[in-house]
């Protein structure tokens, strides 16, 4: 077994840009997902992370970018798979902070049952999902999230499906603490990541990102986020209730809820595997 | 043909085949679990599979064993002994249960007459009532009674088979009694039957034997690798593999997740090992189909996992309980892009352990996925064997150190091998990538890149000494023919080629155990002098073959014997096939 190297720097304070690396995003100018950089920045100086002790895991897609962008380590995995990837990271090094990141297409429709297992296994990490409605990296198709009359070249007139659910599927689901934030509100998207990576179990924060290129009438969000229209509860029938007059511009802490997060269960002890042999013997 | 035949008054035989059948909770696997562990009590080697009907709880079912005086992996071509309990459907397992002219076969009068595809045979035939010898001790169940025939038919002593019954029922100790009673009346009824199989002497006792399955036996070689986090999902054969790792990986601090697809287990263990925790998964085919992406971002960012495949009839769903070597070419060849990898095989049931930890050893010093290809068979053949020589260890993954300066987790190194940060480690923070990266792990889509890192991640592969273990290498080294084989293949090979020696075939007999990167260049040498290559396998499509075909210039005339799973190769078709190749 490899020899985890614990850190030996002391904390300093930093600040927001002592998170950020120094690679050039891919993003287009003006997109929601710069301002989630600049709120998880936040986050982790106002957390005092080290960043040596922070993963930041992703799947693919513009917004799965963000792991090079981060100064803490990175993953940058496969489609949809994000959050089975952190799952693990966080199983076999609990000592982490595991902060899993991406899209609507990536989290919702090629990665839609590992975002169910993710809530109901309840594992101590927080799930960002930069939600602009639309598939970006390939130039403009619809995502799950995206309206059933969105006119597009792979599905003209619209795909007329009804929009996927994030927050009540999570709620449903067992996630243990939910809110929605804004890109364009950075101080208030910074205070629920960091409430999100501090509440224990799976933390899940929906963040409406704008896509400016292919969504430009996204810009008009700002005249539409509600913020702070949520009220924290613990309580699910309240929050479950709360979400029929959801407008999906409603911000804040919808839930906040005391399951106690993923643990293996049964015996444990530290034995050498030598010591199983007597299992073999004759 | 080797027939099986009772050896005349006053002889033994070294090896005896028994299969005991019976409809579902007639307990004939329970029975068969005694008989082989009272076997291993008296000092014998033995083997025993299991088959049973489609249903999934109860229906019909069959314990096949092998109990001999030399070590076993592979049964016999004839069973000596068919008993069952009762006939309802055993006719379905008549391909698995060959029967000869010397054979036995014993069931219950009271049950009806046994299946006619059995009696055909010409075998004899000895009724037993064993309901009607249950009932006359009280909580006597025929299957015990089966038990203590059969035991007293192959000369198995009293004590052997008595704490064979102990070890099970210990924690039943009501049902002891009767068991151990029910037993002395099926050994008291055997006086009566005019055939026996006497087992000759077992050998002399060297190296301690264990009784293990090839699951089990690769769940502890990952332990011994070193893999200490497991994301599992269930799927026939391997599932057992997974069962034994939870609560042995929690006796050595390590854990074990249930994911919701293999989609999840596999990303889930490339996470732990990402986290620096030495990780696997286990599957059969239409989960390694769905892991073959997330093993080529294991290869492209570096990450050292192992997926034990437990191959079992393809494809599609297949047969899910059968053997079949059909994964060869998915697991060499399955992944998209240039995406050089391991790929090992277990070639005995005890070798499942040695293999599967020499592939943790091999993933962690390369940083590469490594898959072990495992088989039906394998896994879940249960066997006595001479405990496993211990190989040596591995060199462990290369680690960068703190605080580095200008670390590069991608770095260009003379052996392709680059220092890999720990997520925790001060200073050297980056981001594991599937994007084809430059030395830092930062993304690029220059060609110059590629080829760099291309370059690096094949020669990390093809610079390294993989020594000794590349294969079993065996047979008369003089011969001038050679047979190249894999897996579970191995057994009825070696022993069709000993039945074959004494005829005066000889032959090399080469069992690969490192597929990916082919050891090109050490089994040209294994086959110096060769005029003849024989490649087998259990498959359509002949994989092993067309593969050696394709890397290397194999020496003189190269034929290919192979056929589909479902049924395993007997050493007498290998024997058979072995005295026309030597003629051609």
């Amino acid at each position: 077994m490899s020899e985890i190297v614990p850190s030996s720097v002391a904390p300093a304070m930093r600040g927001p840009n002592d998170y950020k690396s120094d690679v050039k995003p891919v993003w287009c100018p003006g997109c929601g997902d710069f301002g989630v950089v600049n709120a998880l920045a936040k986050a982790m100086a106002k957390m005092a992370l080290e960043p040596q002790d922070v993963a930041v895991v992703s799947g693919i897609g513009c917004s799965s970018r963000i792991p090079a962008y981060m100064a803490s380590y990175g993953f940058h995995g496969v489609h949809g798979r994000a959050l089975a990837a952190g799952t693990g990271l966080k199983i076999a090094r609990p000592d982490l902070t595991v902060i899993v990141t991406g899209g609507d297409g990536d989290g919702y429709s090629i990665g839609g049952n590992h975002f169910v297992h993710a809530c109901r296994r309840n594992v101590d990490m927080t799930y960002i999902v930069m939600d602009n409605r639309v598939y970006g990296m390939t130039k403009g198709q619809p995502s799950p999230t995206t309206e059933p009359d969105w006119d597009s070249k792979l599905s003209p007139e619209g795909t007329g499906l009804r929009e996927f659910q994030p927050l009540v599927i999570a709620l449903t689901s067992g996630a243990n603490f939910i809110a929605r934030g804004f890109t364009g509100d950075p101080n208030g998207l910074a205070d629920l990541i960091e409430r999100a990576v501090r509440h224990p179990g799976f933390s899940f924060v929906e963040v409406l990102s704008p896509c400016v290129t292919f969504r430009p009438e996204q810009k008009e969000w700002k005249k539409r986020v509600l913020p702070d229209a949520f009220k924290p509860t613990a309580d699910l029938t309240r929050a479950a209730r709360r979400m029929l007059r959801d407008t999906g511009f409603d911000l804040g802490v919808l839930y906040a809820g005391e399951r106690p997060p993923y643990a293996p269960r049964g015996p444990r002890a530290r034995r050498a595997p030598s010591d199983l042999e007597a299992r073999f013997a004759l | 043909m080797q027939h099986a035949q009772s050896p005349g008054a006053g002889q033994t035989a070294r090896s005896v085949s028994v299969v005991l059948a019976g409809s579902g909770g007639a307990g004939v696997m329970t029975a068969g679990n005694m008989l082989l562990e009272a076997a291993a009590h008296a000092g014998y080697y033995a083997l025993m599979t299991r088959s049973s009907g489609p249903q999934i709880r109860g229906g019909e079912a069959a314990a096949m064993l092998r109990i001999a005086c030399e070590p076993v992996e592979c049964m016999e071509d004839q069973f000596h002994v068919l008993a069952a309990v009762d006939w309802e459907n055993v006719q379905r397992f008549n391909a698995e249960i060959p029967l000869g002219a010397g054979s036995l076969i014993l069931g219950d009068p009271d049950q009806g007459e046994p299946p006619e595809v059995f009696v055909r045979s010409g075998c004899t035939r000895v009724a037993l009532p064993l309901k009607k010898l249950a009932k006359s001790v009280p909580e006597g169940r025929p299957n015990m009674v089966l038990l203590g025939t059969l035991a007293a038919l192959l000369g198995l002593p009293e004590d052997a088979v008595a704490r064979a019954v102990e070890k099970t029922l210990g924690k039943r100790p009501a049902a002891l009694a009767p068991s151990l009673a029910a037993v002395a009346a099926g050994r008291a009824a055997a006086a009566d039957i005019p055939v026996r199989f006497p087992l000759a002497p077992p050998p002399a006792r060297g190296t301690p034997r264990w009784l293990l399955t090839g699951n089990e036996a690769a769940g502890y070689g990952a332990l011994k690798g070193g893999v200490r986090f497991v994301a599992a999902y269930p799927i026939t054969p391997a599932t057992e593999l997974l069962e034994w790792m939870s609560p042995a990986l929690a006796q050595v601090g390590g854990t074990l997740v249930q994911a919701e697809d293999e989609l999840a287990s596999i990303n889930m263990a490339i996470g732990g090992s990402y986290g620096g925790v030495p990780s696997l998964t286990a599957t059969s085919g239409p989960g390694l189909s769905l892991m073959v992406e997330a093993l080529g971002l294991a290869v492209a960012a570096e990450i050292p996992i192992v997926v034990v495949d437990v191959m079992r009839v393809g494809p599609s769903t297949g047969i899910p309980t059968k053997s079949e070597q059909g994964d060869l070419n998915i697991a060499v060849h399955g992944l998209h892009g240039d995406a050089p990898h391991l790929v090992l095989a277990a070639n005995s049931v005890a070798d499942c352990l040695g293999t599967t930890q020499w592939a943790v050893q091999l993933a962690e010093s390369l940083q590469t996925p490594a898959i072990v290809l495992s088989d039906q068979f394998l896994g879940q053949a249960r066997a006595v064997v001479d405990r496993p020589a211990a190989i040596a260890a591995g060199t462990g993954r290369l680690t960068a150190d703190a605080g580095a300066p200008g670390y590069k987790r991608y770095a260009v190194t003379e052996n392709g091998v680059s220092p890999m940060a720990i997520p925790g480690t001060a200073g050297l923070a980056y981001t594991a990538d599937g994007l084809e990266h430059a030395e830092r792990g930062t993304p690029s889509s220059q060609a110059t890149d590629h080829f760099a890192q291309l370059d690096k991640r094949r020669r990390k592969l093809t610079s390294w000494n993989y020594g000794a273990l590349w294969a079993d290498v065996e047979g008369d080294a003089a011969a001038d023919g050679a047979i190249v084989t894999f897996g579970s293949c191995t057994a009825p090979v070696r022993e069709g080629l000993a039945r074959a020696a004494a005829d005066g075939v000889a032959a090399r007999l080469i069992s690969l155990r490192l597929l990916a990167p082919l050891p090109a260049g050490q089994l040209i040498a294994a086959l110096t002098g060769v005029r003849r290559v024989l490649v087998i396998e259990q498959n359509q499509s002949a994989q092993l073959y067309r593969y050696l075909r394709a890397e290397c210039d194999l020496p003189g005339r190269v034929t290919s014997l192979h056929r589909p799973g479902a049924l395993q190769f007997s050493p007498g078709e290998i024997h058979r096939h072995l005295a026309d190749w030597s003629r051609a």
